[in-house]
């Protein structure tokens, strides 16, 4: 078995990348609950302001337009279950180091991606393309990775042997103690971790309790660091506030476009794909707009899901603006893990390409309006074809003598002079074929059918009926 | 398996040499229109435009052939929003595989309409489009022309006569006329040349 290592993936930005704000050209800062609020942390426009964590709310407001959130809990607990759910597909085990922070243990998964640093290089890519600034810190036991994280160092440390040194050189701050033993801590004119580490450890646990000593041991692997794996949910379910109301669907385009990355990265987890999106659009006053998105066949390709979407999108009346948007996928499909590239030209890419483009349409134009025909084996002409999905395959034969155009119903047709009408009068120009059958399923009839002519050249397949009233009736255009 | 025959197989592509291209052109089954267009056929990437005002005298019989042919290969036949239903006993009999056929049914949004032919061209997935628009202008024919040229697709647009006095970027446009039991198919614009007189060819379903 080889030796565990973890990586901790800090997200000192959480709080505003949870909203959506980072990027905002709104200046926005989130403070902390209480009488005299203060500023915990603040977006780029805001920083550029002149504006500090620590600050007072009122100040920070002095400085110029800013809006004030009061601290985001929930959005940042869902935005980081979520990371941690996406981060299941670099790892089984995967744990909440909250308020801001993950720990994936790698050891295991080093062989899967072809080492340390092409792993480490597709977390990080992965996570900044779902919106995300990281901090990523590697080591061998959970705590010194957090420990590198705390203090913005991005290390990379896989031999246990070097870990005791370049722990020594971190603040004591990154230990996170409370305030009372750091005080004390920096009373004794201790500054570094190393500096802690040369006390003796009995007089050390006297003077500060035994959990500095167990938090140095457990940083150190001396003791075991359990963690609680997280559990990610069945099914994909992801509420996203947006930053600002949507008016069009275009704006709403982005914000799914990080749900779709989520959802992939989830599914990826699982070796699953996915057969149903179910979207629904938040309004504030309004009912939920709700539409879903079947797949011929399961995907996780946020490329291809997010086409389908844009399609649908582009397609929809807003009946208000949207100020969330949830995602929920209930159905996992088991999906192959390694997709290979196709080859240009190749029948595999060409099926994916018509499949694709197939998705397209129905999830513009509806499921229903995209379809393909299939023979059936009876002699009546309205029940010899039905719809079906495209692609299809017929077992029954065709028939050379039937019109390519079929009028569905048939239309009765004027009778002048003892010959029937269509533009004209119409001449007969074949011997009559007579069909009957029906008789079976309670729908009987008995017809004589030809292909007559019109003054004007068109050519139709029209028929009597043999019983009853002999009406005249056209059934097709043999055009 | 042998090296070469590895490198025999059409699914590899091999750097540097161009990829197999499909024949520029489709054979029409009509002799005498082939006589008639660049190339010997139907153009593949491009729109071809079909005007008449009459149905019933073989606008769709005309096409018929090169579409059992396209429907040989694993792209999609594409009708957008036909005006009848296309019968499938009678293309059966006429060799086109229906397990291709893809049916664009049941919307009458010329907006949808549009959409749906211009993605249908561009897909690259369709081998050829049918579609009856109206209401179509020059910024419109010029997007489907680019549109079937990116998707290498086959766009036959049946029009009305009255198309015929505007511009049109299609690549080929004919005249569909009832001449007799015969049809007269003039040639209005190809590529490379000037119209051509008419051909008179039996559009006639043929008969048992």
């Amino acid at each position: 078995m080889r030796a565990s290592l973890w990586l901790c993936l800090g997200l000192p930005a959480l709080p505003i990348e949870a909203l959506g704000l980072r990027d905002s050209p709104q200046a926005c800062v989130l403070t902390t609950a209480g009488r005299e609020p203060r500023v915990r942390i603040g977006n780029r426009t805001a920083y550029a302001l002149g504006i500090a964590p620590g600050m007072r709310a009122g100040a920070a407001q002095a400085l110029g337009d800013v809006e004030v959130y009061t601290r985001g809990g929930s959005a940042e607990q869902a935005a980081l279950e979520a990371l941690a759910a996406w981060c299941g597909q670099f790892t089984s085990v995967v744990s909440l180091a909250p308020p801001d922070g993950l720990l994936l243990e790698i050891g295991q998964s080093l062989t899967l991606f072809g080492g340390v640093a092409t792993l480490v290089e597709r977390v990080q890519a992965g996570v900044v393309d779902l919106g995300y600034q990281p901090l990523l810190a590697i080591a061998p036991t959970p705590l010194a990775a957090i420990f590198f994280v705390r203090a913005q160092q991005e290390v990379c440390i896989t031999d246990p042997r070097q870990l005791h040194a370049l722990l020594s050189r971190l603040p004591l701050a990154v230990l996170g103690v409370d305030v009372r033993i750091a005080e004390a801590l920096a009373g004794l004119g201790l500054r570094e971790v190393g500096e802690c580490l040369h006390l003796p450890r009995d007089g050390l646990a006297r003077r500060f309790g035994p959990a500095l000593v167990r938090l140095l041991d457990r940083a150190l692997g001396r003791q075991p660091d359990p963690r609680l794996p997280f559990e990610p949910p069945a099914r994909f379910g992801r509420l996203l506030d947006l930053p600002h109301e949507a008016e069009d669907t275009q704006a709403l385009q982005f914000a799914a476009r990080r749900l779709l990355l989520e959802l992939t990265g989830f599914l990826r987890a699982r070796g699953a794909g996915a057969r149903q999106l179910d979207w629904r659009l938040v309004h504030r006053h309004r009912r939920e707009t709700q539409f879903k998105l079947t797949l011929l066949t399961p995907s996780r390709d946020p490329e291809h899901l997010g086409q389908l979407l844009r399609s649908r999108l582009e397609r929809l009346v807003l009946p208000e603006p949207v100020r969330a948007l949830r995602l929920i996928v209930d159905d996992l499909c088991p999906l192959a893990g390694v997709t290979l590239a196709l080859l240009p030209g190749s029948k595999e890419q060409s099926q994916a390409q018509s499949l694709a483009f197939l998705e397209r349409l129905r999830a513009r134009l509806g499921e229903d309006a995209v379809r393909g025909l299939r023979l059936l084996p009876d002699h009546r002409p309205e029940a010899a074809w039905c719809f079906c999905s495209p692609g299809e395959a017929s077992s029954s034969p065709g028939m050379r003598s039937r019109p390519l155009w079929l009028l569905d119903p048939p239309q009765a047709l004027v009778v002048a002079e003892g010959r029937p009408r269509l533009r004209g009068s119409l001449e007969l120009m074949e011997r009559g074929e007579r069909i009957e059958g029906g008789w079976w399923d309670g729908q009987p009839m008995r017809r004589d059918y030809f292909v007559a002519r019109n003054p004007l050249g068109g050519r139709y397949w029209v028929f009597r009926e043999v019983e009853g009233k002999r009406r005249w009736f056209v059934h097709g255009i043999c055009d | 398996m042998s090296l070469e025959a590895v490198l025999r197989d059409p699914r590899l592509w091999r750097c540097g040499r161009a990829l197999p291209i499909e024949a520029e052109t489709i054979p029409s089954g009509f002799a005498e229109i082939d006589a008639l267009l660049p190339g010997g056929g139907w153009p593949r990437g491009a729109l071809v435009e079909i005007l008449t005002d009459m149905e019933g005298i073989g606008a769709l019989r005309l096409v018929i052939p090169a579409l059992a042919h396209l429907s040989q290969s694993e792209k999609w036949l594409t009708w957008i929003a036909p005006p009848h239903l296309p019968y499938g006993p009678a293309l059966a009999a006429h060799g086109l595989a229906l397990a291709r056929l893809l049916l664009v049914w049941g919307i009458e949004s010329p907006r949808e309409r549009f959409w749906a032919l211009e993605e249908s061209l561009r897909a690259g997935a369709c081998s050829a489009v049918l579609a009856w628009p109206r209401g179509l202008d020059g910024r419109g024919l010029r997007r489907l022309q680019l549109a079937a040229e990116a998707g290498r697709s086959l766009g036959l647009l049946f029009r009305s006569l009255a198309a015929r006095r505007e511009a049109s970027s299609a690549a080929l446009r004919l005249m569909l006329e009832p001449h007799g039991p015969l049809a007269a198919v003039s040639i209005l614009k190809r590529r490379g040349g000037a119209g051509a007189r008419p051909v008179y060819l039996d559009l006639r379903v043929p008969s048992r």
